[in-house]
């Protein structure tokens, strides 16, 4: 009895994981496939650009406060560390770099892009679920309007757009956070500074490929939360499972994403 | 909300993006120190580089004049090659010294021109003949410690002779001193 009752425990784990994992890999074939229609479609879209530009509007003018806040933040709390390590080996001019390499490399495209996801990401999430399950998308589809083009593309678009701005108004704002620590508060030299900064961060290596970060992890960030909110289960609960998977899995993407990027953008 | 009013709001999201973008080439990157207007193309050869990089600084009394375009190495006299882009509008004899120098103690190296006096001057494509090679620390600290280690070894064996006699000295005069002294005192007592 107890060796069966073991048996069938080992069998339904066994069980999970597997099923957990072909669930993982249709759902990333599912994913791909939303994501290749909204491609094809985007042409259809485009024709009524006035959809992205409210898009644009609700993911990133609404996301602007809390991105500029953290980044005014994250970039004082940069100065001050960068500060209290960089003053061990004497070289406290060296602040400007810290922070804005710092910033342009990693910390602009990737903190905007796991704020974006819990800010905007959710929201379309939670959009797109509702609007399946009282049956919107059907009800568009019965009236020949493809709800991709309609609804998943713009919002797509918005993400895709909206990210690179947010990122470099994220750096920007960063630098003048850490600028307002290093040199009015603590007293570095306003000059060292910025001509430190100046000759260290390059154009192309460093602030192009933040831009490009950011804009792979627009894409990511929003595809995620499109499917996810597109696959949801019609019931309450489904739709704030999606919101959750939402922000998790494109939390990981992102993490995951930016290690590949900067492997690929290192050795340039 | 009205259509118009988000336009004009993600119109102004858009610019500020642009702007932000732009202030970061201009204020924070080297988008401005970069583009130093025409340049002319000299080489220099050198025995070692030591950590010189491309777009390193070519400076002169102190003035940014160029940037290292590229570093090649020539397998037939193994020597480094370093191609030099300086802006047109400065102009150096062709006698013109080229060194290695490193900004500060453990700052980046960068290339440093020094004018001679000849009267025909640097063009396109000539090569700088009198360079002078990077510091390598390690270098310098071991020739720095072979010397002081040879130096040590002769004072010790000049120091080792001379105590050596002054203890002969002390030990043959002194006692004989000092009672050839308080015999002396004890005469005049």
């Amino acid at each position: 009895m107890i060796k069966s009752g073991l048996l069938i425990g080992l069998i339904r784990v066994f069980r999970n994981i597997g099923h957990r994992f072909v669930d993982g890999i249709w759902r990333l074939g599912a994913g791909m496939r939303l994501f290749w229609l909204t491609l094809t479609s985007s042409g259809e879209s485009f024709r009524r650009f006035h959809l992205t530009i409210r898009e644009i509007y609700f993911t990133g003018v609404m996301s602007l406060i809390i991105i500029l806040v953290s980044a005014f933040f994250v970039g004082m709390v940069l100065g001050l560390q960068g500060y209290h390590t960089l003053q061990r080996y004497g070289s406290s001019e060296a602040i400007g770099v810290l922070v804005a390499l710092a910033l342009v490399r990693e910390l602009g495209p990737v903190v905007t892009a796991l704020l974006f996801a819990g800010r905007a990401g959710t929201a379309i999430t939670a959009e797109i679920g509702l609007m399946k399950a009282t049956e919107q998308l059907s009800a568009m589809e019965m009236m020949a309007v493809n709800p991709i083009a309609r609804v998943i593309a713009p919002r797509f678009w918005a993400g895709v757009i909206a990210m690179p701005i947010l990122a470099t108004l994220f750096s920007m704002v960063g630098v003048l956070g850490g600028y307002l620590v290093a040199v009015p508060v603590i007293g570095v030299d306003a000059g060292a500074f910025w001509s430190q900064m100046q000759a260290n961060v390059d154009w192309q290596h460093d602030i192009l490929n933040g831009v490009i970060k950011s804009m792979v992890f627009g894409v990511a960030c929003t595809m995620i939360a499109l499917f996810e909110g597109y696959d949801a289960p019609p019931t309450a609960e489904g739709v704030s499972h999606a919101t959750t998977r939402t922000v998790v899995t494109s939390s990981l993407a992102i993490l995951g994403l930016d290690f590949i990027l900067t492997s690929f953008m290192i050795n340039v | 909300m009205d259509r118009t009013t988000i336009d004009l709001w993600v119109g102004v999201f858009v610019a500020l993006g642009v702007a932000a973008l732009l202030g970061l080439a201009m204020k924070v990157g080297n988008l401005t120190t970069a583009n130093i207007g025409e340049t002319y193309t000299v080489t220099a050869n050198f025995e070692n580089i030591g950590g010189l990089k491309p777009r390193a600084p070519v400076k002169s009394a102190g003035v940014v004049v160029g940037r290292v375009a590229g570093i090649t190495f020539d397998s037939a006299t193994y020597e480094a090659v370093v191609s030099l882009n300086i802006d047109k509008r400065y102009a150096f004899p062709k006698d013109t010294f080229a060194n290695i120098y490193t900004a500060g103690l453990l700052g980046e190296q960068y290339v440093g021109l020094e004018a001679g006096g000849d009267d025909v001057q640097l063009a396109n494509g000539d090569k700088i003949t009198q360079t002078q090679d990077a510091v390598v620390l390690e270098k310098m600290i071991s020739q720095f410690l072979y010397n002081k280690a040879s130096e040590s070894t002769d004072d010790k064996s000049k120091a080792s002779s001379e105590s050596t006699k002054s203890e002969e000295d002390t030990l043959g005069a002194s006692p004989l001193d000092k009672i050839g002294k308080s015999s002396a005192d004890k005469a005049e007592k």
